[in-house]
C-alpha cells in the first residue's frame, strides 16, 4: 500500500525499464537476459518460426501473444532445447544457448513450463515437487544406496517444497498422485515444480489455460509474486485482459515471426497485431459501392479457396508426421 | 491322486533353480521397465552373456571360474552400452526393436557351426562348474524339507548362492529406489520430457537403469548356467524375455517383492497344472488327453490364467490399484 513496498517499486522499476522504447520488432531493452537472434524452425515446407531479433528485459514480466498456430510453442521448444532449430543462436545472461541440450538450459535457470500439463502422475505430488531442486547428491547412485547421505538435503527441500503447495494451495494434496489432480490443479503443480529449480527466467506456456477465474486470480498474484522475488517472467497467454493485468511488456507472434512489440495497454491498438488476429479484411467500408466490391472481392476468393482445397489437403497430410 | 506329489513338486518348482534364475531376470527388467519404462525386450541377451562368459572361460579357455563372473559382469555393461548409445536418445520403441534383434544376434553367434570351438554350437559347452560345486559346504545326500519337498546337495548349494543373490539385490535396489536416485528413474517412466524440464540428464539415468538390469540379467545367466551345469543356446531364446516379463507382471511391476513372488507364484503354477495333469491321466481321472499332449494343454492354461489375472488385477499380485486407475485419466 505504501510507496515503498517492494511489490510496487519492481513493477515500478520494470516499467521505468520500458519507458520510451520503440514498439518495433526487436527493439534494444536497457538490460535484456534473453538476446535471440534469427531463430528459423521449418516442418517440411512450413516455416513455424522465423524470429528476426527479440530482447527479453531482465526482471520484467514479458507476454508473448498471437493467433494459434503463430509459432509461440515451438519458439518455446527452441529457445529451451526441446526442439533443434534449422538456424539461429540466442544468449541467456550472455551465455550462448543454442544446441545446449534441454538439461543445461535448465541447469543454467532457464525453466518452461508445457501448455500441455506433464504432471508425472504416478509420483505424488510432494516427490513432484521434490524432483524439481538442484544438486540433489541422492540423485548419484551410489550416494542414493546410503540414506544418511542425503536425509538432511531431501528435508530441506522437503521444507521447500511444502512452502511453494502451501503458496499453490496445493498442500492438501501433497500425498495424493499427480495423476488424481484436476487439470487446473495440474498447471499450478507444473509451476511451483518449475519455481523449484530457482530459475532466473521462466516461461509459462499459457499457464491460465483450463484455470477457474478464481484460481486465475490467485495465479496472476503468483505470477506477479515471482518479478518481485527477482525472477523474470515470459508468458504465453491468450486472455488480453490478463495479459494487461500482469504484464509490463507485450511480444506479438503471427506466422512465426514477431510482427510487433509495445507496452499491454496500447499493443491491441496497433495496426499490425489488428491484421494479425482479424486478417487483412478488417477495415470498415466507406461507402455502399465499396462494400458491394468488398463482398464480390470476398466471394471470389472463397471459390477460388474451394477449388485449391482438394490439393491442400493432401499437402497439409504431408506436413504432420 | 498324489496330491503330496502333485503339491510338493510344485512347491520345489516355486523355490527351485527356475524360478532364481527367471527372479533375477525380472528383477533386472523391473529396474528397466517397471521403474524406468525401458522396453528392453532383449533380457536373454544379458541372460546368456552372463552364462556364456562363466562357460568359454573355464570350459574353452581353462581360466577360473571367478575370472569368468568378472567377464560376464563387465560383457553385459558393455552390451547395454551398446544397445542404449544409438537407441536411448530415440522413442521408447525403438530401444524394444534394437534388444530383440540384439538378443537374437547374441544367440545365433553363439551357437553358430563357424564358432563351434570356442562356444560349442548347439550342443553348448559343459564342464566349467566344477569350482563352484567344489565350494559346495552341504556334504553328499538328499535334504528334507518338512513336510514334503527336498533337494540334493547340489540343488542345496545353488539355490542357496541364488537366493542370497536375489535377497541382495532386492535389497539393493529397495534402498536405491527409495532416493532420489530411484525418483528419477520413475519420474523418467512417466514423462521424460518434465524430467528434462527439471534440469535432469535423462539420458545418463536411463542409461544407467539400462546397464543396472542387465548386470542383474547377468546374475540370471550365472545361476542358469551353473544349476545346469551347461551353457546352452537355444535356452536363451525370445521366449525366456517373455516369460521374464511375465513373472514381473504377475507380481506387480515396481515393485521390489514382485519379481521374487511372481517367480515363485509362476514356477509354482506351471509345475502344479503340468504334474497335476499328468497325474490325473496316469491314474485315468482324465481320460480324453494322453501324456504327450499336456505340454501344449499347460501352457494354454497358464495363458489363461495370465488374462483372467490382466482383466481382474492388472496391478499384479503386489501393485497399487490407484495406480491403474491414473491411466484413465
Ligand atoms: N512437430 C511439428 N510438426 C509439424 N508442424 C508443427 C509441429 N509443431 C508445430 N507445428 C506447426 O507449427 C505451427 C506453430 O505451432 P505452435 O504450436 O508453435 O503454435 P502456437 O503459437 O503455440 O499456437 P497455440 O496458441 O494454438 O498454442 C503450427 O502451424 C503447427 O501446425
Ligand atoms: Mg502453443
Amino acid at each position: 500500500m505504501h510507496a515503498d513496498n517492494p511489490a510496487q517499486s519492481r513493477k515500478a522499476a520494470a516499467l521505468a525499464a520500458f519507458e520510451g522504447l520503440a514498439t518495433e520488432p526487436g527493439v534494444a531493452k536497457p538490460d535484456p537476459i534473453l538476446v535471440v537472434d534469427k531463430v528459423v524452425r521449418r516442418f517440411g515446407g512450413l516455416t513455424a518460426v522465423d524470429v528476426g531479433h527479440v530482447e527479453i528485459q531482465r526482471g520484467s514480466i514479458t507476454a508473448l501473444i498471437g493467433p494459434n498456430g503463430a509459432g509461440k510453442t515451438t519458439f518455446f521448444n527452441q529457445l529451451t532445447g526441446f526442439d533443434t532449430a534449422d538456424a539461429g543462436e540466442w544468449t541467456f545472461n550472455g551465455q550462448k544457448m543454442n544446441g545446449v541440450p534441454a538439461y543445461k538450459v535448465a541447469r543454467h535457470g532457464m525453466v518452461r513450463t508445457f501448455q500441455l500439463t506433464k504432471a508425472l502422475s504416478k509420483l505424488t505430488v510432494i516427490e513432484n515437487m521434490r524432483l524439481g531442486a538442484q544438486k540433489q547428491r541422492g540423485e548419484n547412485f551410489f550416494a542414493g544406496l546410503i540414506p544418511g547421505l542425503w536425509r538432511g538435503e531431501e528435508a530441506a527441500i522437503t521444507q521447500r517444497a511444502e512452502d511453494l503447495l502451501t503458496r499453490f494451495k496445493l498442500i492438501a494434496k501433497k500425498d495424493d498422485f499427480a495423476g488424481s489432480l484436476s487439470g487446473g490443479q495440474r498447471k499450478l503443480l507444473e509451476m511451483a515444480r518449475a519455481l523449484m529449480v530457482q530459475p532466473e527466467l521462466v516461461m509459462l506456456d499459457e499457464p491460465m489455460a483450463g484455470v477457474n477465474p478464481a484460481l486465475t486470480q490467485s495465479l496472476l498474484g503468483h505470477v506477479k509474486n515471482l518479478r518481485e522475488e527477482g525472477m523474470t517472467v515470459l508468458f504465453v497467454e491468450h486472455d488480453m485482459d490478463m495479459v494487461r493485468d500482469i504484464s509490463d511488456w507485450v511480444i506479438v507472434m503471427a506466422q512465426g515471426a514477431v510482427i510487433a512489440e509495445g507496452p499491454p495497454h496500447s499493443i491491441m491498438s496497433d495496426a499490425r497485431v489488428i491484421d494479425a488476429y482479424l486478417g487483412a479484411h478488417h477495415d470498415a467500408p466507406l461507402s455502399a459501392e465499396e462494400e458491394q466490391q468488398q463482398l464480390e472481392e470476398a466471394e471470389a476468393e472463397l471459390a477460388a479457396e474451394a477449388d485449391a482445397d482438394g490439393d491442400s489437403t493432401k499437402e497439409a497430410g504431408n506436413e504432420r508426421v | 491322486m498324489d496330491w503330496i506329489l502333485i503339491f510338493s513338486r510344485a512347491v520345489e518348482a516355486g523355490i527351485g533353480s527356475e524360478a532364481v534364475i527367471y527372479c533375477l531376470a525380472a528383477i533386472g527388467l523391473n529396474v528397466q521397465f517397471g521403474y524406468t519404462g525401458l522396453l528392453n525386450f532383449g533380457q536373454a541377451a544379458f541372460v546368456a552373456v552372463g552364462a556364456y562368459s562363466i562357460a568359454t572361460t573355464v570350459a574353452t579357455f581353462g581360466l577360473p571360474l571367478f575370472l569368468g563372473v568378472g567377464i560376464g559382469l563387465v560383457l553385459a555393461v558393455l552390451l547395454a552400452l551398446l544397445l542404449g548409445i544409438p537407441t536411448l536418445r530415440l522413442r521408447a520403441d525403438y530401444l524394444a526393436i534394437v534388444t530383440i534383434a540384439a538378443a537374437e544376434i547374441v544367440r545365433l553367434v553363439v551357437r553358430a557351426v563357424a564358432l563351434k570351438d570356442t562356444f560349442g554350437g548347439t550342443d553348448g559347452l559343459q564342464e566349467f562348474a566344477g569350482t563352484f560345486y567344489g565350494l559346495n559346504p552341504y556334504p553328499e545326500g538328499n535334504y528334507v524339507i518338512p513336510p514334503f519337498i527336498g533337494f540334493d546337495h547340489r540343488t542345496m548349494w545353488i539355490l542357496t548362492v541364488g537366493w542370497i543373490l536375489v535377497i541382495a539385490v532386492s535389497l539393493l535396489l529397495f534402498l536405491v529406489m527409495r532416493s532420489p536416485w530411484g525418483r528419477v528413474l520413475k519420474a523418467i517412466r512417466e514423462d521424460e520430457d518434465a524430467v528434462r524440464s527439471l534440469g535432469k540428464n535423462v539420458f545418463s539415468y536411463k542409461m544407467q537403469s539400462l546397464v543396472i538390469g542387465g548386470v542383474i540379467g547377468s546374475l540370471a545367466g550365472f545361476i542358469f548356467a551353473l544349476s545346469r551345469s551347461s551353457a546352452q543356446a537355444d535356452l536363451y531364446s525370445t521366449d525366456f524375455t517373455f516369460f521374464a516379463y511375465t513373472v514381473l507382471i504377475l507380481g506387480g511391476a515396481a515393485r521390489i517383492l514382485g519379481p521374487i513372488v511372481g517367480a515363485a507364484i509362476f514356477w509354482f503354477l506351471m509345475i502344479f497344472v503340468k504334474t497335476g495333469l499328468e497325474e490325473a491321466i496316469n491314474k485315468n481321472v482324465i481320460n480324453f488327453l494322453n501324456v504327450n499332449q499336456v505340454g501344449a494343454i499347460q501352457y494354454m492354461i497358464i495363458g489363461l490364467g495370465l488374462i483372467l489375472l490382466l482383466i481382474y488385477r492388472p496391478q499384479g499380485i503386489f501393485g497399487d490399484k490407484r495406480e491403474i486407475a491414473l491411466d484413465a485419466r
